[in-house]
């Protein structure tokens, strides 16, 4: 089986796919939740049938001077209330009120109040809590493969497959947030740290092997080399992620209620993403190196 | 081949024994056999813990009200931090965590809490009681006091047409505090003692302004502002309020804990109803248990003997997992269960890695037990780094979750990390000895039938 021939339909495969879904991200803007922006989501519950209407539930935000409110209702009858940060004080007058005009109990399911500031915080963080944790993966391959020449490139290459899966995560984000309607929250963050995780040990196992052959079978050009390893370990990779950890994730995504499946439906694409990044991205591109390929990418031909 | 297999068997039964005691009870007793009296020798409770997402319950973030540049002493935040835990102790809440995050929060988090107004009304007062002289203004109960006083030492500037009053002495000065029945008509009233520093100072006002008015003022509001009749010396007075007994008792706290060292704002307010918490549990429940039947039943059809061997593993790992989790009262959350799921999904990972190379090597012609020695040996260095990685990853995610209170994070990772490193354990040594006995006692002579090669 010679899967790097191909190599560059894979990369045309990725970027189509990338492309498009960021397209969609840039054209509609970053859907973040309120775990990022700041604000309030009130999620509360009215007796049966006194469920007050929108225009009501309106008015009395606007009562507290929040006018930015809006109003989902949920399969369960409960009415979901998203706006700006709401201090505990103005929830209690809210509540106060929600119950007066609607003559029943009102049962809080659900407050979310996040102020402004900690949303921007969150964020940076996360993105430092992503580079530091690459550069020390990066360091750490750089390490663990310091008998085998060039290092330096598998680190790399598994970065690049690592940013793959970022962007291919965020591009299924933006088909999410345009079709259903998703939000970027700390749970997506939690998918996006996972999927980086994951997205290493997959091309570890490729690289680990590759390191091996370049032991046993020193004579071999180092296509096939790259090649012969990636097929020993296709076995693997299409056991442990499709029947295993996609399983479980698939089942999460069915049963796990509505809290979880957009994580679960993005851990499952992420982590898709993470195998097929190893395979057909980074074994491919330490070819595409070693080779120095892009010297004739430009119409130029190969001087070797 | 494995030697000293018997000693291996041993291990691992001593191991699960002890990991299901843990799991099916909710304490660990052992009694002491030399005593007559039912006193333990040694016990602990490994009640499980619900996270607040699958129980419900309250969760806050707490900055220190204080402008971003300036700094904040860490010793100043842990004593706002036990503050907080003793003033919503006195609640009678239960399971309550306060932690501090990072330089400048605390997260406080009141799992299966029904009642979160009065716990948020607690943690949010400062408790500053400032002892404040009026002059000859009679402020109402409530009114909001301009005081020269600052815990933060900026001057206070006023307003057009405020004005601002000196403040005598602030709850600092307090040296014991009781609540005790008013005298007359019902309510209830607080009786304090003063240092010896603030007695001297009320003694020395009290005799200088007789006529005028002393307001009491808790985080700059006033509570009561009685005309100072006599001198007061010996530093005793009460505070008379028309004060319900909670309402006595609320603010008895308030003082004896002290006013916080640094003002708190609520910058994050999650509250999860109980419905929405228990339905969330039964649901992931139900889809972990759901995934782990489908990817036991692959695992045993397609990889036969080993199969089998793997799931009795799975097992084993997730016995000692929740013993582990348990033990340690790290409390379950979604993101934790999920973080567990994939931490199996790294256990299977392990056993599939080993198994693929003993075929291999099988298939190369190998007998049994040197395929499976070449298994281990050659799946152990994609195992390790593999995992070490995860590892890594896990750590800098814990780091991020705690200096940022955001809990979901840090319970994710912790599970994932835990999972990792046990995860290790079986594959590397439950695995293969499981797999060794089963291969001296079936014998297995037809590698087609038993491994699908």
């Amino acid at each position: 089986m010679n899967i790097l021939v191909k190599r560059y339909y894979f990369f045309a495969f990725s970027l189509i796919l990338i492309i498009s879904g960021l397209t969609l991200l840039a054209i509609n803007g970053v859907p973040l939740s309120l775990d990022f922006t700041g604000g309030t989501l009130f999620e509360v519950q009215f007796e049966d049938g006194k469920t007050p209407d929108t225009a009501t539930i309106l008015s009395i935000y606007e009562d507290s001077n929040i006018d930015d409110a809006q109003i989902t209702s949920t399969e369960i009858g409960s009415v979901i209330i998203r706006s700006s940060f709401l201090t505990n004080e103005v929830r209690d007058e809210v509540l106060k009120d929600l119950k007066t005009a609607s003559d029943s109990e009102v049962t809080v399911i659900r407050f979310d109040s996040v102020g402004p500031s900690i949303g921007r915080q969150v964020t940076q963080r996360a993105a430092i809590a992503v580079a530091v944790a690459s550069l020390l993966v990066v360091l750490f391959i750089i390490w663990s493969f310091r008998k085998v020449e060039n290092a330096f490139r598998y680190g790399v290459c598994a970065i690049l497959a690592m940013l793959h899966d970022i962007a291919i995560i965020f591009s299924i984000t933006g088909i999410g947030a345009y079709f259903f309607n998703w939000q970027v929250d700390s749970l997506f963050l939690t998918a996006l740290l996972t999927v980086i995780g994951f997205s290493m040990q997959d091309t570890i196992v490729v690289f680990d092997r590759i390191r091996e052959n370049s032991n046993i079978l020193r004579r071999l050009e180092y296509e096939k080399l790259v090649n012969h390893s990636i097929v020993q370990t296709l076995q693997r990779s299409i056991n442990t992620q499709l029947m295993t950890v996609e399983f479980l994730l698939l089942a999460l995504a069915l049963f796990g209620g509505v809290t979880l499946q957009e994580f679960a439906i993005v851990l499952l694409v992420g982590l898709l993403s993470g195998t097929y990044s190893s395979i057909f991205v980074a074994a491919p591109i330490l070819v595409v190196w070693e080779k120095r390929e892009w010297q004739t990418w430009f119409g130029r031909s190969a001087n070797i | 081949m494995i030697r000293n297999l018997t000693n291996r068997i041993i291990l691992i039964v001593v191991v699960v024994a002890l990991s299901l005691w843990i799991d099916l009870s909710r304490e660990i007793l052992i009694p002491n056999p030399f005593s007559n009296t039912n006193e333990a020798l040694f016990s602990r409770n490994v009640e499980p813990r619900l996270g607040l997402d699958l129980q419900g319950g309250l969760q806050v973030l707490l900055e220190a009200d204080i402008p971003a540049n300036q700094t904040i002493d860490s010793e100043a935040m842990e004593v706002a931090r036990q503050i907080v835990q003793q003033r919503t102790d006195a609640l009678g809440v239960n399971e309550n965590v306060i932690t501090v995050a990072g330089d400048r929060r605390i997260v406080g988090e009141f799992p299966g809490l029904a009642d979160t107004e009065s716990v948020l009304a607690t943690i949010q007062q400062t408790g500053l009681l400032e002892f404040v002289d009026t002059g000859d203004d009679l402020p109402e109960a409530g009114t909001i006091l301009l005081t020269d006083y600052s815990p933060t030492g900026e001057t206070i500037t006023a307003g057009e047409g405020e004005k601002i009053y000196h403040t005598i002495f602030t709850g600092a000065e307090i040296d014991s505090i009781s609540v005790s029945p008013n005298q007359f008509g019902g309510g209830y009233s607080i009786n304090f003692a003063l240092k010896s520093n603030g007695a001297q100072i009320f003694g020395q006002h009290t005799a200088a302004n007789i006529g005028k008015i002393l307001a009491i003022t808790l985080d700059k509001q006033v509570i009561s502002a009685p005309v100072i009749n006599d001198a007061i010396i010996g530093g005793q007075g009460t505070i008379t309020g028309d004060f319900t007994l909670e309402e006595a008792n609320a603010f008895a706290i308030q003082l004896r804990y002290g006013s916080l060292p640094v003002p708190l704002k609520i910058v994050e307010t999650r509250i999860i109803g109980p419905t929405l918490g228990a339905d969330s549990l039964n649901k992931s429940l139900i889809a972990g248990g759901i995934g782990m039947i489908i990817v036991a039943l692959f695992m045993i059809i397609y990889y036969r003997m080993p199969g089998i061997v793997a799931v009795l593993s799975i097992l084993i790992y997730a016995a000692i997992a929740f013993a582990v989790f348990k033990w340690f009262h790290f409390t379950l959350t979604l993101p934790g269960i999920a973080g567990f799921m994939l931490s199996t999904g790294t256990a299977l990972d392990s056993n599939i890695l080993i198994f693929e190379r003993m075929k291999e090597e099988l298939r190369n012609g190998k007998t049994l037990n040197q395929a499976m020695d070449q298994g281990w040996t050659r799946a152990w260095s994609s195992i390790r780094d593999s995992n070490l990685a995860a590892i890594i990853t896990s750590i800098i995610l814990f780091w991020f979750g705690s200096s940022f209170g955001a809990t979901i994070v840090k319970g994710f990772s912790l599970t994932l990390a835990l999972g990792v490193i046990i995860s290790l354990f079986t594959a590397i040594y439950v695995t293969r000895t499981i797999l060794a006995i089963f291969i001296r006692s079936f014998k297995p002579q037809n590698y087609e039938r038993w491994f699908g090669l």
